[in-house]
């Protein structure tokens, strides 16, 4: 396999040259959507969801707008995580309604949802650990793709059409996230904050128009975490909706347009950073004062 | 299917004695399983080796295959005998193997796949070590019991072998039970199954674990050899394999991991292949017991009482 | 199982890490000379093992000839042995499936050619092989989709033991059936076509080495294709699934699909091998489709190195070939041959020749590009 990436990879190695147009990896445009929901890019309609006995959410409703970074907050064990499942489709809301665009996610499989344009990373690392940085993005733009079994079997022109561009783009994104001198390298050697840059490059690869991070910082020092808001701020500016689940206070003030606080399973607040920061209820929340405020 | 009516009772008899044997094998992949969540190929041959520790012990005491034993008394005797001797080379050949076969494996982190690789290789080097040195012909047990009817359930006649088959089995089983809850041992085994590192870090040690967790598998495997021989009168290099194939399906088939799924899962599936044979004829046996796991695994993935060793109800 | 917290799956990756940060010796440092290597030579490399292996059977290199067997039979056995590995190693190396049963697709291939080509056989239509290949193919590859669809949703462990039962039902219908022959088996099965300028077979019991030039070139084929698929969305999809299924499924990857194919190419690879074991063979019964063989093919891929193509056909060629060399210990070569899996694998989990992703050694190399620069 590598092989293969020496073979055909002189025009990538390179900057793209004045004839190669630079691979677009902003989000796909998508289908137009009505007015009226124009703003709400993903819904949350009164979402449930238990787990036998357990109630993890409780009749959560909220929206994400398009183009803005949307900070999801609340102490450990408050649903955050679970809340980001269910937008996902990892799992099935016990009632309510999760709609994208106006659409119901529905009973729709997990890999559609990614390629209907969420994409996700995960709070503990999940790359494919065996497979280069450039592999692992390119599962990612392989969402996008559609070349068959037949196809690649016999080189078919589609298929080397998508690999090239999966391969540019998959390069183009490890640039903007500023791994690229380690393209080849096996994810599991790469080092701990590359790993987590990796994972957000590889959820860009899919072409989402939502993107949500699962605590990105986790485990990241202050020159990180900096470096890291200035890359979510890009992000955004490539045309991303960013959804941010965050423990670091300082980074989700820095950085969101606007905060939700989640507290068991319910949503307790929502509002612009300055005023979430001196709401009572969230105050109470996280110095852990029971919230009788709310 | 007429003839499934006709001889109902006589299949379950012969299902529910052919189970117990299943069952006892099956708890020897449900314990490494639910400490190691690693298939023990390698079982089939420590339940081989049983049978063979049996025979020696009979031959030892001077049966053949043409001896009479007439005596209540000496018949008890003799099978105490060989039933010790049944449980220690199996249970001795069972630990060795974890020595020698993934004890190295499992200090090297290697992936599951490679266990499943020594463990094929342990099968054969058993297995054909016993060939070259027994021969490759069947070896006659002496007939210690002579199977006599004792009562009729219903229209079929239940012999002395067919209920000491069952109840050796019963008992074996609810021992083992007893001693995972009961004792600090036990204990110590469900802890490792449910998380082996808290269970290191709560001061259990691993290793003696893995090693008690095979012994009692093989002591298992090692009952139901001494049964066998009692049952079929003979034994010979390969005759693990296919029971040990039967013996995994029971266990995935009661739900891995947990022992009285074992149980459940051997008697059941004896029955079922009794029951089944009887409808589509003997010679598919072995298609009804792989349908049946197949089918069961379809509609409920966990078995029939679901997968847990680490759980209360072990 | 559809949380995000650290699966089995994740433990066992981790674990991983541990041993293959150790991992290097010869075959990594051969691999990087061979890589530093120019083009054209790599090439002209490439070309003189090809014609050495052609030329094997004429040549008869006197250290690796087996003394006890007909030289030319056992490079056939061999070199199926290679196409079997090379078919499991989709299911197994490259899309983590763990299939003990191989042995039922390539029993389902043979029995396809017996069946349609045998003028004995039930059908009696006597087809030619060449027109019974495909249909051999089709018909594995159909048993593969029936087998993987309702079973491919369950967890590694069952897939194993369903699989496992798979195999060990097709071997029992070929018993059971008097259509298949029962425990006889078929006779007259077709060789492959073609005659010499003499008008004498070319494809005859009496001239192995052909066979063996068949399946050799039937090897070239199907690694030039099994290649194209790993270096394509499929093989990352495959990759993607092995190393974290979950994780793939939310990158868009639609898992069970991809392992439904794998399963449909790893089966149709069976068929074809089996369908020129029986156009070798000329007869066929079910002794030949033995559990046990399903065990060899997947000891053969473990061995060889899972994942890696030549390391697989490395690990098929030593099973296949090392119990025939040494004949003169004919009883005990299978005991060795256990013994020897315990050892190897104690030494070298990761297999003969691991699948090294190539990436460190490239790494170090683009850094220094990029420094240099």
């Amino acid at each position: 396999m590598p092989e293969h990436y020496a073979a055909d990879n002189e025009p990538a190695d390179s900057e793209p040259g004045t004839d190669e147009p630079t691979p677009d990896i902003g989000p796909d445009p998508g289908t137009p959507v009505g007015t009226d929901l124009a703003k709400a890019l993903l819904e949350l309609d009164d979402v449930t969801l238990r787990f036998g006995g357990v109630t993890a959410l409780d009749g959560v409703s909220l929206n994400i707008n398009e183009g803005e970074i949307l900070g999801l907050i609340g102490p450990n064990g408050a649903g955050k995580t679970t809340c980001f499942n269910v937008m996902t489709g990892v799992y099935q809301p016990t009632s309510g309604d999760v709609r994208f665009r106006g659409v119901r996610l529905g009973r729709r499989q997990r890999f559609q949802i990614t390629r209907l344009g969420i994409a996700r990373t995960f709070q503990n690392i999940r790359l494919f650990p065996e497979m280069t940085a450039l592999e692992n993005v390119m599962v990612g733009a392989d969402a996008r793709h559609n070349t068959s079994v037949v196809g690649a079997l016999l080189r078919l022109p589609r298929h080397r059409r998508e690999e090239r561009e999966g391969r540019d783009r998959a390069l183009e994104l490890l640039r903007f996230v500023g791994i690229e001198r380690r393209a080849d390298e096996a994810a599991r050697n790469l080092p701990y904050g590359d790993q987590r840059r990796l994972e957000i490059a590889r959820a860009m690869a899919t072409g989402p128009q939502l993107l949500c991070l699962d605590e990105p910082a986790a485990g990241f020092n202050p020159s990180e975490k900096s470096a890291l808001m200035d890359l979510i701020r890009k992000i955004r500016d490539q045309g991303y909706t960013v959804l941010l689940i965050e423990h670091d206070m300082r980074l989700v003030m820095g950085v969101t347009d606007r905060i939700v606080v989640l507290e068991f399973g319910r949503k307790i607040a929502e509002g612009l950073p300055e005023d979430i920061r001196t709401n009572p209820a969230v105050i109470a929340a996280y110095l852990g004062v029971p919230d009788d405020a709310a | 299917m007429d003839f499934l009516l006709k001889n109902f009772w006589e299949l379950t008899v012969t299902g529910l004695t052919q189970g117990s044997i299943y069952a006892l094998v099956a708890l020897g992949y449900t314990l490494v399983y639910g400490v190691l969540r690693l298939i023990n190929f390698a079982h089939s041959e420590v339940f081989m080796v049983g049978t063979f520790g049996a025979l020696f012990a009979l031959e030892g005491m001077g049966l053949n295959a043409n001896s009479d034993v007439t005596s209540a008394s000496a018949a008890i005797g003799y099978l105490i005998v060989a039933a010790l001797a049944a449980a220690a080379a199996s249970g001795v050949t069972a630990v060795i193997v974890e020595r020698v076969a993934y004890r190295p494996l499992r200090r090297r982190n290697a992936p599951t796949l490679v266990f499943l690789i020594t463990a094929i290789g342990a099968s054969l080097a058993m297995s054909e070590g016993f060939a070259i040195w027994r021969g490759r012909d069947n070896e006659a047990f002496p007939t210690v019991i002579d199977p006599k009817t004792q009562f009729k359930f219903f229209d079929a006649s239940v012999s002395n072998l067919d209920i000491l088959i069952f109840l050796t089995a019963i008992v074996m089983m609810f021992s083992l039970d007893t001693f995972m809850r009961r004792t600090r041992l036990g204990r110590g085994v469900r802890a490792v199954a449910q998380d082996p590192d808290s269970a290191a870090l709560m001061g259990v040690n691993k290793n003696r674990v893995i090693s008690l967790t095979f012994l009692l598998g093989g002591i298992m495997a090692g009952g139901a050899a001494i049964l066998y021989g009692l049952r079929f009168g003979v034994t010979k290099y390969d005759v693990g394999f296919l029971l040990g194939v039967k013996a995994f399906t029971a266990a995935v088939l009661g739900g891995i991991g947990n022992l009285r799924g074992a149980l459940i899962g051997g008697l059941a599936l004896g029955l079922v292949e009794n029951y089944g044979s009887a409808i589509v004829g003997s010679q598919w046996r072995d298609v009804v017991a792989y349908v049946t796991l197949v089918v069961v695994l379809m509609f409920r993935p966990t078995g029939i009482l679901g997968e847990s060793l680490g759980k209360a109800r072990a | 199982m559809t949380t995000s917290n650290g699966g089995p799956r994740q433990r066992m990756n981790q674990r991983l890490r541990g041993y293959d940060d150790r991992r290097a010796g010869w075959a990594r440092s051969i691999r990087t000379r061979w890589h530093a290597l120019p083009r054209p030579v790599r090439w002209l490399g490439l070309l003189a093992l090809v014609v050495v292996l052609y030329l094997l059977p004429i040549i008869q290199p006197p250290i690796l000839t087996t003394p006890d067997s007909d030289f030319g039979s056992v490079l056939f056995d061999a070199a199926l042995f290679a196409l079997v590995a090379i078919g499991l190693n989709v299911v197994i190396g490259m899309a983590g499936l763990l299939d003990l049963g191989y042995v039922g697709f390539y029993a389902v291939g043979a029995y396809s050619v017996a069946v349609f080509g045998s003028p004995n056989s039930s059908l009696g239509t006597g087809y030619p092989w060449l027109v019974c290949v495909p249909i051999a193919i089709a018909l594995s590859m159909l048993a593969g989709v029936i087998l993987g669809g309702p079973t491919l949703r369950l967890r590694g462990d069952y897939l194993a033991i369903v699989t496992l039962g798979f195999g060990e039902i097709v071997r029992l219908t070929a018993v059971n059936s008097n259509a298949l022959g029962a425990a006889a088996g078929i006779t007259g099965i077709p060789h492959p076509p073609g005659k010499r300028p003499d008008g004498t077979d070319i494809f005859s019991i009496l001239n192995i080495n052909a066979f063996y030039w068949l399946a050799l070139t039937v090897i070239f084929i199907v690694v030039f294709g099994v290649r194209n698929l790993e270096n394509s969305r499929v093989g990352r999809s495959w990759l993607a699934i092995r190393e974290d299924e979950d994780a793939a499924e939310l990158m868009g990857v639609p898992t069970f699909r991809f392992k439904l194919w794998a399963f449909a190419i790893g089966a149709a690879i069976g068929g074809l091998s089996g369908s020129l074991f029986a156009g070798r063979q000329g007869f066929i019964n079910p002794d030949s489709f033995l559990l046990q063989f399903s065990i060899l093919f997947v000891a053969a891929v473990v061995l060889g190195g899972a994942g890696n193509l030549l390391g697989v056909v490395t690990g098929a060629v030593v099973i296949a070939y090392l119990p025939e060399r040494f004949r003169g210990f004919a009883d005990y070569r299978i005991f060795v041959f256990g013994l020897a899996l315990i050892i190897v694998m104690i030494f070298r989990p990761q297999g003969i020749i691991p699948n090294r992703r190539r990436a460190t050694e490239l790494a170090v190399r683009t850094e220094e590009v990029a420094e240099g620069a």
